[in-house]
């Protein structure tokens, strides 16, 4: 199947939060109780009850002020971080469709996601189980849009086949964000401004300690179990199974 | 609206002022963003950089209440740079009238015009008034060069708001002044669609009605009015606050906008007589003298169809306003407040917390003996004696709590701003105890018209005459369950007679097909005229879904029904020329084919203007053009900018006139403490404006109810700029305590660039602003902003000021 992916025109966000609120019914989400800390952006971090948030971000560009929202989740990555160090095979998964699911059942809660996502997006429940964006993989899996695309008012928020949502960015003038990074990602922004403007970073890279844990460490690690495995198996079948010492066995040991 | 919320992608220029439509309407952005995909250019002018300005391709800041300032520059802007649609003008508006000469202005008159009553605060309009033929048509020049006409005195009117003294006005910098005007006053050649997209930053002022004028003044100027992509668009607060207010949500009108009756209008025939508005001028449709038709229907509707003509139908049952008497709103609380009022109906409404002035509205409710409160949720007005400040064992009030279903736990019609009555279906059956509108009224009615019958009372016709055949009625004469399409059909009308009307003939029982068909003969009723089409013969138009748009302009003709008659775009005859060719052959709203209207339905069938028998344009008033000399208005036949009530500045810097001269002063000498206000205070320096926020709406009363909103928004805020933040010690996310000359509130210092102070009159002027839809009952969110608001409204409708006000800022300590 075609890689399907989010589109986020950030030129058409009015930060009306719906995509927040409609992640929260979908998904049986509770709210957190929040203070004011002096802004709009409740809650300030994604937390284990909120797959998707609005950044209210006040600077200024070239002189000129600006209010710009970003809608901040995981953005399910070509080259994933969190799946490269994820241990516990199956809790975090790719779908079909591209996306980047997760199984509570399969968490063993080490956290390792954490670290290795570039984008600090993956959250531990209470139960300390993974929690994040799933793409409503639910809907998806039958044919519908995730629940924060389908109440977006303005079409900020779009979700389709990968290429096509690319194709006709391009044709949008704006700067496209994430269509090669990290081998594409599965949510990618169309910015009026630069990528550090809205606090992201020029070249998402997944960190080094990652790298070397997934493509060094780990695979060594893997190619050690099956080495020894695999030494072991040589052994086998060159000098064949370990014969039990008849003697020791007979004496009842030393 | 003139238009309608699809209409706003047909725009070339979108000005937002007095609203902020990204928060408080965000599906309309759906359109503005669609109009500007294809090149419009959006402007936002309002104190506080919102969500609408992020997206806005220029921001104007100005400093609240300064709109008629803002505009009034606008206008010598386009007249002075000839920038405005003179044919449109000649044709459809009364530019060309020539007034008479004695009319006085602001200029002449240090800040008033001619007539002024210092004792009675009013005015005598005699002077306000056109030069008439012997025929009594208005005189007309139609060069527009006499020095009496309605566009020089305009031009001499605004020649004073030279953009130097605007911007010292507002606070607003020049170069962002004269941008604005630049960009809106390119949309004056045919063609071109520039929108006004408004709200209550314009109404909730004491000038309110008159900054909405200034604006109407500029449309009609520009050409933008009738045509595709322009009008005066109030956005409306609540989905069905145009529905209401079409069927009498105020106390000043019977449903339709008839005039609700006077103590001094006895009977029907004085009333048609003295309601009813004359013209001497063959071409003007004066469509208000079908006013009979429309009362007569009405009253056949409302009371028993056994009256008869010598019992006028029931006129005598309804009840009538003491002349001179406003029941508006600010003058009920204040009823209230003095004791005169025994009992209130809080039915879908939170007083407690949207009332200005909330402290009063609190203790005025505590004066009632009962009251009963509808809603959805508790809230502060029902629980308004175990609230702030209250000694449940001082109060006597009896509170009654009836629980309401929710919009989607019922059927009926809903009108949205752009006058579109949908038909909506009910979802879910009501939960608990909570019942359908229809459902309550039925039993009180049918209660209290019991009582009525059985102890008389003091005028028991005018419950017991009322007509009420919603539904299958028992052996006891009582219906079990109101039917809501029978209810939507009396709204439309029926013939309770067998009638030929335009040469058909109808039976006794037949729906009437559309207005023009109502008589005044008591053959028809309808609960509301302007309705009448809405549920007929064909079925129940409301309910239609048909996504066909023949007009590529986004009418769609038959999703839903529109008043009046079907049509989507008021005045649109005045989107095209003499001829009935349209100004703008890209977007046709309507245009003549040689032998008939085409496009959407036209506003009156008369041929064009140029041939034998036509009628003009604007077919509800007298002389059949639009107002830009508006001689009803209270203040002024032109707009004139006074400063709010309460306001940072010793002086008008226009003229020596500071305040609207003709509003009414609550807080005089020896009024109410409760009225108090503080204008130029040292205690209370800063500008302060309430608005609401996406999250929450209104007073709260539903979305505090639901987690997931109160998550985004938690609690009262209070919005202000760094260098007012700094001067008072208040960090970001300090508590702070805000004050007014009536109460005072605790919110979360947001301190943001934002808010940005305002240049005025060679010193610097701070604003703040806060949400109003917290209230104490919704723990740990703080109390409403109206405890702050004054006292005060605008001179034409009462509504409150509670965009400009005063107020003081400290850190809680």
């Amino acid at each position: 199947m075609a890689r399907k992916a989010f589109m986020i025109d950030t030129s058409r966000c009015t930060a009306c939060r719906s995509c927040q609120v409609a992640c929260k019914q979908w998904n049986k989400l509770p709210a957190d109780s929040e203070i004011n800390r002096g802004s709009y952006e409740n809650p300030p971090q994604l937390t284990p009850h909120l797959y998707n948030k609005i950044e209210f971000i006040e600077t200024e560009v070239n002189g000129e002020f600006k209010w710009l929202f970003l809608n901040k989740r995981c953005l399910h990555c070509g080259e994933a971080g969190c799946l490269k160090v994820c241990p516990s095979t199956g809790a975090l998964f790719r779908t079909e469709e591209g996306l980047i699911g997760f199984d509570k059942d399969k968490c063993i809660g080490c956290n390792y996601c954490v670290n290795g996502c570039p984008f600090d997006v993956p959250r531990y429940d209470a139960d300390n189980k993974i929690t994040k964006c799933h793409g409503c993989l639910d809907r998806v899996g039958n044919g519908l849009q995730p629940a924060c695309v389908k109440a977006c008012p303005t079409g900020t928020l779009q979700f389709g086949a990968r290429d096509k949502l690319i194709a006709q960015g391009k044709t949008s003038g704006r700067k496209l964000y994430g269509e090669k990074a990290l081998s594409g990602l599965g949510a990618m922004y169309l910015l009026d401004n630069q990528p550090q403007d809205y606090k992201l970073a020029d070249n998402p890279s997944i960190p080094t300690s990652i790298f070397l844990w997934k493509d060094v460490i780990k695979p060594l690690g893997i190619l050690g179990f099956w080495g020894s495995v695999g030494v072991a198996m040589l052994h086998y079948v060159t000098v064949g199974p370990k014969q039990l010492d008849d003697d020791t066995e007979a004496k009842g040991g030393e | 609206m003139t238009n309608h919320w699809i209409d706003i992608r047909n725009s070339d220029v979108i000005l937002i002022m007095g609203s902020n439509a990204a928060e408080n309407h965000p599906i309309s952005f759906k359109y503005v963003l669609e109009a500007m995909d294809k090149g419009a250019k959006l402007l936002s002018v309002d104190p506080r950089f919102t969500r609408t300005s992020a997206k806005a391709d220029l921001y104007a800041p100005l400093r609240s209440g300064t709109d008629i300032a803002f505009l009034g520059g606008m206008i010598k802007y386009i007249i002075e740079n000839n920038l405005y649609h003179a044919e449109y003008m000649q044709l459809h508006t009364n530019a060309t009238f020539l007034v008479n000469p004695d009319f006085k202005m602001p200029g002449e008159l240090d800040g008033l015009f001619s007539g002024y009553d210092e004792q009675k605060r009013s005015y005598d309009k005699s002077s306000w008034s056109f030069q008439r033929d012997a025929k009594g048509v208005p005189k007309s020049d139609l060069s527009m060069q006499d020095p009496n006409c309605v566009l020089q005195l305009l031009k001499k009117h605004f020649s004073r708001y030279t953009p130097e003294l605007v911007s010292d006005i507002t606070g607003t910098p020049q170069e962002k002044l004269m941008e604005v005007y630049q960009i809106y006053a390119s949309t004056g050649k045919a063609g071109k669609a520039a929108t006004i997209m408004y709200a209550m930053g314009w109404t909730q002022h004491t000038v309110g009605t008159q900054n909405i004028r200034t604006m109407a003044i500029i449309q009609l100027l520009l050409g933008n009015i009738g045509i595709a992509g322009g009008g005066v668009n109030a956005l409306r607060g609540e989905s069905n606050v145009q529905g209401s207010t079409d069927h009498c949500l105020l106390f000043h009108i019977l449903p339709g906008y008839l005039p609700t009756p006077k103590a001094s209008w006895p009977d029907l025939a004085k009333y048609i007589e003295k309601s009813t508005p004359q013209t001497n001028d063959p071409e003007s449709a004066n469509w208000w003298s079908n006013r009979s038709k429309y009362i007569t229907s009405l009253l056949r509707a409302h009371f028993d169809s056994g009256l008869t003509t010598e019992e006028d139908f029931g006129y005598s049952l309804l009840p009538k306003l003491d002349d001179g008497q406003n029941a508006s709103w600010l003058m009920l609380f204040d009823r209230m407040f003095k004791g005169d009022v025994k009992g209130f109906f809080a039915w879908g409404q939170n007083p407690a917390c949207s009332g200005s002035n909330a402290n009063k509205v609190r203790k005025a409710l505590a004066k009632l003996d009962w009251m009963v409160t509808v809603n959805l949720f508790d809230n502060e007005t029902a629980s308004f004696w175990k609230g702030p400040k209250m000694d449940p064992s001082q109060i006597d009030t009896e509170v009654f709590f009836l629980p309401i279903a929710a919009s989607f736990e019922k059927e009926g019609s809903i009108t949205n701003s752009g006058r579109w009555a949908q038909w909506r279906y009910q979802a879910v059956e009501p939960l608990g105890n909570s019942r359908h509108d229809s459902q309550v009224m039925n039993e009180l009615y049918s209660r209290v018209c019991a009582l009525y019958k059985k102890e008389g009372g003091a005028f028991p016709e005018a419950i017991t005459k009322l007509s009420w055949d919603y539904g299958f009625k028992g052996l006891d004469g009582k219906i079990e369950h109101i039917d809501i399409h029978a209810v939507a059909k009396e709204i439309n009308g029926y013939f309770l007679a067998d009638k030929v009307v335009k040469g058909k003939s109808f039976k006794k029982g037949d729906l009437v097909p559309s207005f023009a068909y109502l008589q005044d003969d008591g053959s028809t009723n309808s609960g509301n005229w302007l309705y009448c089409q809405s549920y007929n013969g064909k079925g129940n138009n409301m309910a239609r879904r048909s996504q066909k748009d023949p007009s590529g302009i986004g009418l769609y003709p038959e999703w839903g029904w529109c008043w009046p008659v079907n049509r989507r775009i008021l005045y649109n005859r005045a989107s095209v020329d003499a001829s009935g060719q349209p100004w703008d052959k890209k977007q046709p709203v309507i245009w003549w084919n040689g032998a008939k209207w085409q496009g959407d339905v036209p506003d009156g069938g008369w041929k064009p203007l140029n041939q034998p028998g036509t009628k003009k344009s604007f077919i509800m008033l007298p002389d059949g053009v639009a107002s830009i000399f508006g001689a009803k208005m209270k203040e002024g036949p032109f707009p004139e900018h006074y400063e709010p009530l309460e306001c940072p500045i010793e002086k008008n810097p226009l003229s020596g006139t500071k305040n609207n001269p003709v509003i009414k002063l609550f807080y005089e000498e020896g009024g109410l403490e409760e009225d108090i206000f503080y204008s130029c205070d040292q205690r209370y320096p800063y500008v302060a404006t309430t608005y609401r926020v996406t999250e929450h709406w209104q007073t709260g009363v539903m979305t505090r109810n639901i987690p997931w909103l109160l998550e985004m928004q938690p609690s009262m805020f209070v919005e202000m700029n760094p260098q007012l933040a700094a001067e008072k010690n208040i960090k970001n996310g300090d508590w702070v305590k805000v004050s007014s000359a009536r109460g005072q509130v605790e919110a979360v210092a947001i301190v943001t660039k934002r808010f940005q102070p305002f240049k005025v009159q060679g010193t610097t002027i701070h604003q703040v602003g806060l949400p109003w839809c917290y209230g104490w009952s919704t723990p740990n969110t703080g109390d409403s902003a109206n405890l702050l608001t004054p006292t005060i409204g605008d001179a034409n409708t009462m509504i409150p000021e509670t965009k400009a006000f005063q107020v003081n800022i400290e850190k809680r300590g």
